[in-house]
């Protein structure tokens, strides 16, 4: 038997069905580098402002810092892990992990897993055309949004990068989308 | 953080009748500003009621031409909804205009409503602060107050709230709707929060256990225009220094229908009732439209620290309502 200050939490991460006993304040974040050894995701601010926590979740971007493991029992995770190619696949990177790659010069690497997933999250919502504060509120509601690099900046805003290096960051989302 | 227990009740009943149940329960919306505040120590629950697997995540039209909004809707999904971008953008401007991507795919609609003060000193358990223990003090009045409030203020609490979500709904005139011990009410958005006076602990006149179900959008007039305009300390991602949510309609040049919300500036969104009164049934110039903002801000008390607030949310609504108003 569990004591009420705990429970059994079911997850699929990068693909792999996952369980762990669980205290209730255990953070998704927590999760995910202390019990399933995923420490790709880094643990920044703890606050949601810097997004170096920042996984897929349902296929949507999210902080895992602030996200109780315990209330996203059933649901689907994918960590920058799961972004490196599933098991299978002949390891085949992620083309933004490629780009991030070819333009890693200023950078120490702390915020590309955050970035990363933040950048894969945030394609797909401009693609299934979500808006950001930025874009035109004269265009179709269900057109796909074009990604300026207005578009880039302001959709990435929740991942901080110490280095300097986002001008870099924004250039490599660029690549992939052309 | 104090040991939790945890529960996720599939309906409204039996997630009013679980928090009933414990004296330090809480309902846990995206958790984007509780688990925040638990970690800080300010906020100490010993029950989580997890409301979103509830059916409440829907946003539905009414025959009426109002929309009804579910508790639980994420505030992407919100600002992403094809009627509230073609219909009411402010709505769909505040909320894109908050916090960052991630934060707004978790974050609902009614834990943004209920998203407690910025303010520094509420979240510094070393100092005083009447929100978080009444009767303590209020490091603010004397402290660095450049992010508080010029409007509706007290000698208990001069903090803000920090929604930009509820500023919109404030200028739509929305309602609130409520399931609690005592059965269902609807209260206007522009009287959910409160002003601080000698009670600032409570934020909203919501009772203990209460649930917030929906949020009521009614019709709007054909040929209304709406904007939502915020200023920040940078670009994207922060906090609103001050902020202004208008909705207008005019017929031949005539003001036939208006409603400006500031944020930023007050414990709750900050209806401009003396701005509505000066525009209604005129045709508006920038003269006349900068007088009416003026009749408004006149009432402003700023802090040592804030009163570039009053200056700023006078231009913010000059622009605004002058861009919604021209011929
Ligand atoms: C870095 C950062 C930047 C941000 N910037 C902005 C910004 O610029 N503008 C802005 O507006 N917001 C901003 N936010 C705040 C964010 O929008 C809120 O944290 C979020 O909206 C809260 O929603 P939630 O569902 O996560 O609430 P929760 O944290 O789950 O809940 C908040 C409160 O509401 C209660 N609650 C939740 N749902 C209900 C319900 N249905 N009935 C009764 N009680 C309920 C909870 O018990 C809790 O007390 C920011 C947050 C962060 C972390
Ligand atoms: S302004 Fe309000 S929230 Fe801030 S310290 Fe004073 S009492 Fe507390």
């Amino acid at each position: 038997m569990l004591p009420p200050t705990h429970s059994r939490v079911t997850l699929r991460v990068n693909g792999v069905t996952r369980t762990a006993e669980l205290d209730h304040r255990t953070t998704l974040l927590e999760l995910l580098r202390e019990h399933f050894a995923l420490t790709g995701s880094k643990k920044g601010c703890d606050q949601g402002r810097c997004g170096t926590c920042t996984v897929l979740l349902d296929d949507r971007r999210v902080n895992s810092c602030l996200l109780l493991a315990v209330a996203q029992d059933g649901r689907e995770v994918v960590t920058v892990e799961g972004l490196a190619g599933a098991p299978g696949e002949d390891g085949q990177l992620h083309p933004l992990l490629r780009a991030f790659n070819d333009r890693d010069e200023l950078r120490c690497d702390d915020c590309a897993p955050g970035q990363l997933c933040s950048a894969v999250g945030m394609l797909d919502e401009a693609r299934s055309g979500q808006p950001s504060v930025v874009t035109d509120t004269t265009v179709p509601v269900d057109a796909p949004v074009r990604l300026t690099t207005a578009e880039i900046r302001e959709r990435l805003n929740g991942n901080l990068c110490r280095c300097g290096a986002q001008a870099r960051i924004v250039e490599a989302v660029r690549e992939v989308i052309v | 953080m104090k040991p939790l227990e945890y529960v996720c009740p599939r309906t409204v009943a039996e997630a009013a009748a679980a928090h009933a149940a414990h004296p330090e329960a809480r309902y846990l919306g995206g958790g984007t500003n509780l688990v925040d505040l638990m970690r800080l120590g300010v906020e100490r629950p010993e029950l989580l009621v997890d409301i979103t697997r509830l059916p409440l995540d829907r946003i539905e039209e009414l025959p009426d031409g109002g929309l009804r909004i579910g508790a639980t809707v994420r505030n992407s999904d919100l600002a992403a909804h094809p009627l509230v971008r073609a219909r009411r953008a402010v709505l769909s401007q505040a909320v894109l205009s908050g916090a960052s991507g991630q934060l707004r795919n978790v974050a609902t609609t009614a834990g943004n409503l209920l998203q407690r003060t910025r303010c520094g000193y509420f979240h510094d358990l070393g100092r005083a602060c009447n929100k978080r223990v009444p009767g303590s003090g209020c490091a603010a009045l004397e402290g660095v107050n450049r992010d508080h409030a010029v409007l509706g203020h007290s000698a208990h609490c001069v903090a803000t709230h920090p929604s930009d979500l509820a500023v919109a709904l404030a200028a739509l005139d929305a309602v609130v709707e409520l399931a609690g011990p005592g059965g269902g009410r609807g209260v206007p958005a522009t009287e959910f929060h409160r002003l601080p006076g000698d009670r600032p602990e409570r934020d909203t006149v919501i009772e203990p256990g209460e649930l917030i179900t929906g949020v009521l959008l009614p019709p709007l007039p054909d040929g209304t225009v709406t904007r939502y305009r915020k200023a920040r300390e940078r670009a994207s991602h922060a906090f609103a220094l001050a902020s202004v949510a208008a909705v207008v309609q005019l017929e031949d040049g005539v003001v036939r229908h208006v409603a400006v919300a500031f944020g930023g500036l007050a414990h709750r969104p900050w209806r401009a009732r003396r701005t509505e009164a000066a525009l209604l049934g005129t045709a508006p110039t920038a003269e006349s439209v900068a007088r009416a903002v003026e009749a408004e801000l006149a009432e402003a008390v700023p802090l040592r620290d804030n009163a570039y607030k009053v200056t700023l949310a006078r231009d913010l609504a000059r622009d605004v309502l002058g861009a919604l108003t021209a011929p």
